[in-house]
């Protein structure tokens, strides 16, 4: 298992390196002039100047490996003097938002405790939720319990963000007021109090969220077990006379959680992503956020920096959910 | 052979089980009645479909409810009638006081458990034994069915036993509690020739060494013919004809019992005989049988086969046979 980690990791290399090429190549086609929000009255020389010294008057290759350079030198460098407050990276450039001129990891280190925060409460609540609801709806397969929670998968399923995120600020926060319908990034928590104030912004967020990953993860899940439930060991589980509940919590869902906790882990990289359209509706300013806003500011080396950093997660993950996988399933093994 | 005067350890009396299905009920067992001594091992015939396993599996409530429900019927251990008791006091006697073996050894046990685990797990269950005294009987099992080097395999799992290894160890979980009958499914029909003829003499050397009552469901009759005691052969959910397996075999009276005894093939004398079949297929029976379910494919039927369900009548000493006209010893054709 520890040689085939180590395989892994080192295959990741190259692939990762590839990633990063291709996004700088896709942003490099992509059509946008970081120039475009200068007013017009800055005459074109004075605008090429600027170009010049953002670096774009330098050839794409060039550019490419300044980039690779910062991303894997220079800003591991920034970290670790900001660990453990030595100045090996002095003098050296960082990658450098267009937008706001701050170095890109700083903003995302903003950015990071809000997304983490609501999309990763979210994410735990619905896996808390989907998985028991699964296991049941599974158990009990076209009971009432399982109709309803068809139906109401349905509807998760179905109703995008967007939508349901305006349905429920209209109704929670608009006609009822009981939850505010903006996430305050001030907000301090230091005592109970703003804690609830904490707990009841994020409230609205999270459920929007929470509905769309349970209705997917509990499918999942239901499936799953049902696919386990009719299988001939299920039966000799029973002939030995175990109770209905050491069968299906111990035998038939330790095999069931198998592709499940794959499915789990491949969308934690997801998180980091943020959602975009929950946060924008919700105004939470977190990566998602942060990735739009680069986008539409043509912000090309926060976008490559933010896309990279997901392509990473999701081959770590993938990684992971391999190893997970190995260490569920005594079937697979991989020396 | 036991004694004839012993008591039954199982006796099944009047045993109807149904399915409700969405197109329909379907009476898979009708009135099905049989018993078995301690130390006897009854063979149970009939092709797929004729209603052995179901029969077996409504014996213990394995059978899933719904679409299964057990309508009528006794079924006694030792006096107790299975099908009153509570379902916890099933699952006590499940696994402990009867065992299992089921088809498939490929399948029947858990992917993700260790062996030993899977065999612990009856032990720890019904005998209260600690994880230390468990591990001891599940080493002695394995050895008793003859599993080389026990106590290093109880930590594989069980894709690294071979299928006749798996189902040994199907057998060792079976017997884990000392089993006062051992319900055998099918257990070497999906084995080769080879490790069938080793679980067959596995299980007839337990069966004299601990003394069990086996109920054996097979549609080999190769296999029954070698180690049954008495047969009972199933058709459309009924015994058709019960005997002691000499007489079943020497002198069938029942019409289908001939036909399935013709459809063994010969590979001895000069050319083997072409394979004999029987035409048509067993019956689905939608309702609980009013005439006989073999008509349409008797060569025997008449009229009354088509208005009235025959019963089992003794037609020998431990004899009985559901036909209106049994077949006499040696003619073609019976009296009705």
């Amino acid at each position: 298992m520890l040689t085939f980690t180590i395989r892994r990791l080192l295959f990741a290399i190259p692939t990762l390196l590839f990633i990063a090429l291709v996004i700088f190549l896709l942003l490099e086609l992509a059509p946008g002039d970081p120039m475009a929000n200068v007013p017009l009255t800055v005459p074109p020389e004075i605008k090429e100047q600027m170009r010049q010294a953002l670096g774009l008057g330098e050839p794409v290759h060039i550019r490419f490996w300044k980039w690779i350079v910062q991303f894997f030198w220079v800003e591991p460098l920034n970290v670790f003097d900001y660990l453990f407050d030595t100045n090996f990276a002095d003098g050296r450039l960082r990658i450098i938002s267009w937008q706001n001129r701050a170095p890109v990891f700083i903003t995302i280190a903003e950015r990071i405790p809000q997304t983490l925060w609501v999309v990763g409460t979210a994410y735990l609540v619905a896996i808390a939720i989907a998985i028991p609801v699964g296991i049941y709806s599974a158990y009990r397969q076209y009971s009432a319990f399982d109709q309803v929670g068809t139906f109401v998968t349905m509807i998760g399923f179905s109703v995008p963000p967007f939508f349901s995120g305006v349905l429920v600020i209209i109704i929670f926060a608009v006609q009822l007021r009981w939850f505010p319908s903006i996430y305050d990034t001030r907000l301090v928590v230091d005592s109970w109090e703003s804690f609830g104030m904490q707990v009841r912004q994020m409230f609205l967020p999270v459920m929007v969220l929470a509905l769309q990953i349970t209705s997917q993860l509990s499918r999942f899940m239901r499936a799953s077990m049902l696919d386990n439930l009719n299988q001939d060991y299920v039966r000799t589980a029973r002939a030995k006379g175990l109770r209905e509940k050491t069968v299906v919590l111990v035998h038939v869902l330790r095999n069931s959680m198998i592709p499940v906790v794959t499915v789990i882990a491949l969308g934690v990289p997801a998180i980091f992503g943020g959602a975009i359209i929950t946060e924008q509706v919700f105004k939470v300013n977190g990566i998602g956020q942060l990735l739009i806003t680069a986008i539409q500011a043509n912000d090309l080396p926060m976008v490559q920096t933010l896309t990279f950093i997901f392509a990473v997660l999701i081959v770590l993950f993938n990684l992971i959910a391999d190893v997970l996988y190995g260490i569920l399933d005594p079937r697979i093994r991989y020396d | 052979m036991p004694d004839g005067d012993t008591r039954n350890v199982l006796e099944v009396r009047g045993l109807r089980t149904v399915f409700e299905t969405r197109r329909g009920e379907v009476h898979a067992v009708n009135s099905v009645s049989f018993e078995v001594k301690p130390g006897e091992l009854l063979g149970v015939v009939g092709e797929s479909g004729s209603g052995k396993s179901v029969t077996m599996m409504s014996l213990v409530g394995l059978l899933p409810s719904p679409p299964a429900e057990v309508r009528e019927g006794k079924v006694l251990l030792d006096g107790e009638d299975l099908l009153q008791v509570t379902p916890a006091r099933l699952r006590d006697i499940r696994g402990s006081d009867v065992g299992f073996i089921f088809q498939d050894p490929m399948t029947s046990l858990n992917p993700v458990f260790t062996v030993g685990f899977q065999i612990m797990e009856p032990v720890r269950r019904h005998m209260g034994l600690n994880k230390k005294q468990a591990r001891a009987r599940a080493i002695e099992l394995l050895e008793l069915v003859g599993i080389p080097g026990a106590a290093g395999r109880l930590s594989d799992y069980p894709h690294q036993f071979s299928g006749g290894m798996r189902q040994r160890v199907m057998i060792a979980i079976a017997l884990a509690c000392d089993p006062k009958v051992l319900i055998a499914d099918e257990p070497t029909t999906a084995l080769d020739v080879t490790i069938q003829a080793q679980i067959l003499e596995i299980i007839e050397d337990l069966r004299s060494k601990l003394g069990m009552a086996i109920v054996w469901i097979t549609h080999d009759l190769g296999v029954i013919a070698g180690i049954a005691d008495r047969v009972a052969v199933m058709y459309g959910g009924q015994i058709v004809e019960h005997a002691e397996v000499f007489p079943l075999f020497n002198d069938p009276r029942h019409p289908y019992t001939r036909a399935l005894l013709k459809t063994i093939p010969t590979v001895s004398g000069k050319r083997a005989a072409k394979l004999q079949v029987i035409e048509g297929q067993p019956p689905m029976l939608g309702a609980a049988p009013t005439a006989c379910a073999f008509r349409d494919r008797c060569p025997l039927a008449f009229e009354r086969c088509h208005a009235e369900n025959p019963q089992r009548e003794t037609v020998g000493p431990g004899h009985d046979v559901a036909c209106f006209h049994p077949l006499a010893h040696t003619a073609k054709e019976g009296a009705a």
